[in-house]
């Protein structure tokens, strides 16, 4: 019957070793089966080294006895307790068995068959429990693998959302940096389309001008030929007068009716002379870029035009004064340009911006203001700069998209057409294919930058 | 010495006899007009060998001034008149054509009446 034992023994202690690792138990308890599952082996051994069986039976009772007590109570066997409680019954009945052996052999011989039957059945309760267990942990098994490879299609999920969210990150990155490319690339096209739209404006302006100037041209001559004319005429009729015998006060009145006249024709040739310098004015528009071209040292030009410009001023206002600072770049050389075209441009800039710095005078009446001019010219790689500067009066908010249209001036009547500029950037544009742009701050200053590719 | 003032404008007339007044006056210089093209061809057709100089105009409607001075050097008679064109856009390219069309001149408007006396005296 020992065998039997032992064989109860080594199941229940596997069952239960098994149950403590899937469960998860503490390493202690997986001690103390090991530990058990060496007794059961040692009193295996000691069985059968000694053939004693009375005693070994009840070591053998006294074990799984002592084991079940172990196991039975504790809450974390309480899954396995189907199968423990299977193998209580028969190990009771063995040791009823046994117990009656030894104290009433008679009876026990008598009702032998009873008992052997109850351990019989008693076996097959713990061999059917057996099956069940391991029916049941086998689907727990499978249950648990199931959790198992769930857990670990959940952390592949989730390995790979990471690595989504990763990607994510990176597109959105990509999608964030072509967004800003694509505002700043928007924001210049706007520029540029500004940019166009005012140099078209300006085109046709030009063009408009030159147009108007033709038609105005012939009428105007005539006034001036006429008037000039009556001049002539005014003076012969005097000639005839004094032929003619006349009382000396008719004489003078008559006299005086014809110097007014004289006056008069004078005046208008002399309107008609200021509108016929305007109306030549206009027709440079369409003329501008016409020409040749010639290799031209810009750094002289540049020079030469602003002592023209200062001395032209000069002549006028004695007691005006200002810096003339020259910042000239060797690198700049000779450059293909209309010579006289871009003289007139720079002769412009300078007259305006010495203009601008003398209302500044005038204006604050500041002891501490120096006027001051600057030029300066640099090369780039494929263009020629060209920057005049004044810390002059500066240019209002308000008029700075009119500067290069024609006819504007801020200027008092008769003392700007208002064609400068606007001639200034037909030269540059048109005429020259280069860039003109304007930077100012009222009461500061005003730069005008001239840009000519080469 | 007689002049043929071609002009579609009108009162081109009337400024050449006032600035001019004194030279048709005193018999030196006489003046006749035609307001286009085509009537200066008709007058020079029938006013053969009497214009000694001819002063036109470039941009006229119909005949243009330079259309008239290559009739003029193409079919006009011995001895050929001395012709000055006159012209409100005085660039290269409108003198080179009036001269290789055999102009004796170019002049450019607003017309300067004291340098036309000059050339007009050194001309004929």
């Amino acid at each position: 019957m020992s065998i039997g034992s032992f064989l109860i023994a080594f199941f229940l202690i596997r069952h239960l070793r098994k149950f403590a690792q899937n469960a998860g138990l503490p390493p202690m308890w997986e001690q103390i089966l090991l530990r058990a599952q060496y007794v059961a082996i040692g009193l295996m051994v000691v069985d059968a080294v000694f053939d004693k069986e009375q005693l070994s039976k009840w070591a053998w009772h006294l074990f799984l006895l002592g084991l079940l007590w172990l196991i039975y109570p504790r809450s974390e066997f309480r899954p396995t307790r189907n199968f423990v409680s299977a193998v209580l019954p028969l190990v009771l009945i063995n040791i009823v068995v046994d117990f009656t052996e030894l104290v009433a052999s008679t009876f026990a011989r008598q009702y032998n068959n009873y008992f052997e039957m109850a351990q019989i059945l008693a076996f097959g309760w713990v061999i059917a429990a057996w099956v069940s267990t391991q029916r049941q942990q086998k689907a727990l098994e499978k249950e648990r693998q199931k959790r198992l490879e769930e857990e670990e299609r959940n952390r592949l999920i989730a390995a790979q959302n990471t690595q989504l969210e990763s990607m994510v990150a990176e597109r959105t990155a990509e999608l964030v940096r072509q967004k800003e490319e694509l505002e700043e690339t928007l924001t210049e096209l706007r520029a540029t389309q500004a940019q166009l739209i005012q140099q078209e404006k300006m085109a046709s302006l030009g063009e408009l001008t030159a147009g108007i100037a033709h038609e105005i041209q012939n009428p105007l001559n005539f006034v001036n030929n006429f008037a000039e004319v009556s001049v002539e005429l005014c003076q012969e009729l005097n000639e005839e007068l004094a032929k003619v015998d006349l009382p000396e006060s008719d004489r003078d009145y008559v006299g005086g009716i014809i110097s007014d006249l004289v006056q008069n024709q004078q005046k208008i040739a002399h309107h008609g002379k200021r509108a016929d310098s305007i109306v030549k004015g206009m027709l440079q528009h369409s003329r501008a870029g016409s020409g040749r071209k010639e290799p031209t040292d810009l750094n002289a030009l540049a020079d030469e035009y602003l002592r023209l410009a200062y001395h032209g001023l000069r002549a006028k206002d004695k007691n005006f004064n200002a810096s003339l600072i020259t910042n000239l770049s060797e690198q700049v050389g000779k450059v293909d340009v209309l010579p006289q075209d871009m003289g007139r441009v720079l002769l412009n800039l300078f007259t305006n911006a010495f203009y601008a710095v003398q209302q500044k005078q005038k204006l604050n009446g500041d002891a501490q203001y120096q006027p001051t001019v600057t030029v300066s010219t640099k090369r780039c790689d494929e263009e020629v700069e060209i920057r005049v500067r004044d810390n002059g009066v500066g240019i209002p908010e308000s008029v700075r998209s009119k500067i290069f249209q024609p006819f504007f001036t801020t200027k008092p009547t008769g003392e700007g057409t208002g064609l400068g500029l606007s001639l200034a950037f037909d030269i540059i544009t048109k005429g020259h294919g280069g860039t003109m742009e304007v930077e100012t701050e009222e009461g500061k200053g005003t730069e005008f930058i001239i840009r000519v590719p080469v | 010495m007689k002049i043929l003032v071609v002009d579609d404008e009108t009162d081109v007339q009337t400024l050449f006899e006032q600035r001019f007044r004194r030279e048709v006056r005193s018999g030196e210089m006489q003046l006749a007009f035609c307001y286009s093209g085509e009537q200066a061809v008709d007058y020079l057709t029938a006013h053969h060998s009497e214009i000694v100089l001819i002063l036109s105009d470039i941009n006229m409607p119909g005949m243009s001034g330079f259309e008239l001075l290559r009739h003029i050097r193409t079919t006009y008679p011995i001895p050929p008149p001395t012709v000055l064109m006159v012209t409100a856009y005085g660039d290269d390219q409108s003198r080179q054509q009036a001269i290789s069309l055999g102009a004796n001149d170019l002049l450019s408007k607003p017309l300067d009446f004291q340098a036309l006396k000059e050339k007009l005296k050194s001309v004929v």
